[in-house]
């Protein structure tokens, strides 16, 4: 799950991670009346989207004066950024961070990543602030230091140390950079984060080492116990298909395709997408229906994939193991006399109880195409959507 | 032979009073199982299924002689259930339970550090020697005993290429599911070490996914050692980055762990790769031909 800028830096105050001042605002007036409690004379304008490189699409702006930040706000609100995160559609946005200038003296990166060869947290950092870490990885490795961290003792402080040292954080400043790794740290382990990333922290001019930016994504599987993550969630950020397969606990993933799919198993699901475009087709999701699904998830899975205008043709793709043929074949027959499916549908069926799986489908007097293998099927949907 | 597991296997089943759990005994009895018994905190002494219930791990293996256990519970107990089991000092722990947390697993796996347990998953379909004992959710019907070794992080593909062996006459020494998840305790290159020292597996199939670096280190290996071959599948070439794909483990960031990566570097070390998920069967038995295993291979 993803969060806001402005979120994430709310946890990080409840953490003693030092941030600069700000306010979340909905509105132009809101966005003055933060500007004035703030009264910091500069403050920065920031949209607030689920996306990255939102700087460089002219999401942030640096405001000198109060008309400045209604001017700006009236711009940004209502907005459709386009960021190389975002695609090509964008994202619009509702929430607007303003937050107090700073005299920054440098940018720095510090992130937190689970590092799967070492089954083991890592920090890293490096003094090239401000560009995609992606890059400094790929330009200049050698300025991107790491600690790998035990579990057991967490971060220790001579890590920390060590990193700031490392990425050249003047001395004076090394023991509020190393308590700001650590709160960092505590931030990732307790929250159950996938990912931190500050990027850029700085130096000002005043001594303070601060998280300009913040980005915090967190791990699904935890969030049973984060109840007060998952408040922070903004369906809005989310595709509306997505948010709506979550509920009845189906994997599902919009892409840019014409072909739907159902299958059972997230590698099955991945393999068919692969072979739909290996046939010369484009699928439209990915959609797992998970092992124990039943008539009722096949049909919400339907539904979902025929809210998709884009979808001219399903394929329907089932390795029954603990998932019997037979139900999926009823869910499959239940759904298209729920939703009059008048869309070519393709099903394989193909491990338990599959003979009565597909004498359910040939008796239901429906249009489906039955394929006999995988290849077989991606074959089939990809002629007939043609 | 086989590895990991085999008639003899005494299994016992953590969370067995659970729906799912129950369903699965079921299952892996009429498979024909060693299961000796199962663990229900405060339902020791019940009987399940014709099983024995005791309340804890380490009760149940001094009762049974068990050396392997599944796991069936919920996500939030499994990192428990898993440690329970190593400090029993079980020789193999078999975690089906998918969504758990990477914090958890980072710390189960830094206590599992020097201890004699082998955990294989959590998120897999479990292993299976066919025809002898199976450990896990997978529909035992579609295996059949004899010399090929399967490796797989993914359940539905695993059945959907020991279906393609199966009708093809190619036997399977043993199917190893070691998960989908970020942070697994068995990893490709555990597996393919115990096929490369099996005296009964002549080849392997390793089904790989985007995500990590797993099936690049796994080729490397095998480059440098293993003495049978190998063919490979890797899912999710059309796969977005950034987009998990169902497996918390399937993901490509930050330009890492691409489909496309993984194809070459296995094609740098000699592994062959099916280029659908349809043509692993076909894959393999082209390379046993190759290396004139097919006749060998070829169990009925």
């Amino acid at each position: 799950m993803n969060i806001h800028e402005y979120q994430a830096k709310e946890i990080f105050r409840q953490f003693g991670v030092a941030v600069p001042n700000s306010r979340v605002a909905f509105s132009v007036d809101e966005a003055v009346q933060a500007a004035q409690e703030l009264s910091s004379g500069v403050s920065v304008v920031k949209a607030q989207i689920h996306a990255g490189g939102r700087g460089k699409a002219g999401g942030v702006k640096i405001a000198k004066s109060l008309d400045d930040v209604s001017t700006y706000a009236e711009e940004l609100l209502g907005k459709t950024l386009v960021t190389h995160q975002t695609g090509p559609e964008g994202k619009e946005v509702k929430r607007l961070l303003i937050e107090e200038g700073c005299d920054i003296q440098k940018e720095y990166y510090v992130g937190i990543v689970l590092d799967r060869a070492t089954s083991r947290v890592v920090m890293m950092a490096s003094e090239e602030g401000g560009t995609e870490i992606e890059e400094v990885a790929a330009n200049t490795p050698e300025k991107i230091f790491q600690e790998v961290i035990d579990p057991v003792t967490g971060l220790m402080p001579y890590q920390a140390r060590r990193l700031a040292f490392n990425i050249n954080i003047p001395k004076e400043l090394v023991s509020k950079a190393v308590k700001f790794m650590m709160g960092l740290y505590d931030v990732f382990v307790k929250k159950d984060c996938s990912i931190a990333e500050i990027n850029p922290l700085v130096t000002t001019g005043d001594g303070e080492v601060l998280a300009l930016d913040a980005k915090l994504n967190f791990d699904d599987n935890a969030l049973f116990r984060q109840k007060d993550v998952l408040e922070y969630r903004d369906l809005d950020e989310e595709d509306p298909k997505e948010i709506e397969a979550s509920k009845y606990d189906l994997s599902y993933v919009a892409l840019d395709g014409n072909i739907g799919c159902m299958v059972n198993g997230a590698g099955l699901a991945m393999s068919t997408m692969d072979i739909i475009k290996h046939s010369g087709g484009e699928p439209a999701n990915f959609l797992d229906v998970g092992g124990g699904a039943t008539a009722e998830k096949v049909t919400e899975a339907f539904k979902i994939i025929l809210s998709d205008d884009h979808v001219k043709g399903i394929f329907v793709n089932i390795f029954g193991g603990i998932m019997k043929c037979d139900v999926i074949a009823e869910g499959v027959v239940e759904a298209t006399k729920q939703v009059g499916l008048e869309l070519p549908l393709v099903v394989r069926l193909e491990g338990t109880n599959v003979e009565q799986g597909k004498k359910i489908l040939a008796d239901s007097g429906l249009n489906i195409t039955s394929a006999n293998s995988m290849a077989d099927g991606a074959q089939k949907i990809v002629e007939l959507v043609k | 032979m086989s590895i990991y597991i085999n008639k003899d296997t005494k299994v016992i089943v953590q969370g067995i009073t659970g729906s799912t759990a129950l369903f699965h005994t079921k299952q892996m009895l009429e498979y024909g199982t060693n299961i000796v018994g199962g663990t229900s905190p405060g339902k020791g002494g019940q009987t399940v299924e014709g099983v024995k219930v005791f309340n804890t791990v380490q009760e149940a293996k001094e009762q049974t002689g068990a050396t392997a256990s599944v796991i069936y519970v919920p996500a939030p107990f499994a990192a428990d259930a898993i440690l329970e089991a190593v400090d029993a000092e079980l020789d193999y722990v078999i975690c089906i339970t998918e969504h758990i947390p990477v914090m958890d697993m980072v710390k189960v796996k830094r206590q599992m550090q020097g201890k004699k347990t082998r955990l294989i998953g959590p998120n897999c379909p479990g292993v299976i020697t066919p025809e002898e004992c199976k450990i896990g959710i997978m529909p035992g019907y579609i295996h059949k005993k004899g010399h090929v070794g399967v490796v797989s992080r993914s359940g539905t593909l695993t059945y959907e290429a020991v279906h393609q062996l199966s009708e093809e006459g190619i036997g399977q020494s043993t199917a190893v599911g070691i998960g989908g998840d970020p942070v697994n305790g068995t990893n490709f290159i555990d597996v393919l070490k115990s096929f490369n020292e099996d005296p009964d597996t002549e080849a392997v199939i390793m089904i790989g996914e985007i995500g990590g670096t797993a099936e690049e280190e796994a080729a490397e290996w095998i480059k440098e050692n293993m003495t049978k071959p190998v063919v490979g599948f890797i899912g999710g070439r059309t796969a977005p980055p950034g987009k998990r794909m169902g497996h918390a483990g399937a993901i490509i960031s930050g330009g890492k762990g691409t489909a496309d990566e993984k194809i070459r570097t296995m094609n740098e070390c000699g592994i062959k790769v099916a280029e659908t998920p349809a043509v692993m069967g076909e894959t393999l038995i082209e390379v046993l031909r190759e290396k004139g295993l097919y006749e060998k291979c070829k169990t009925y």
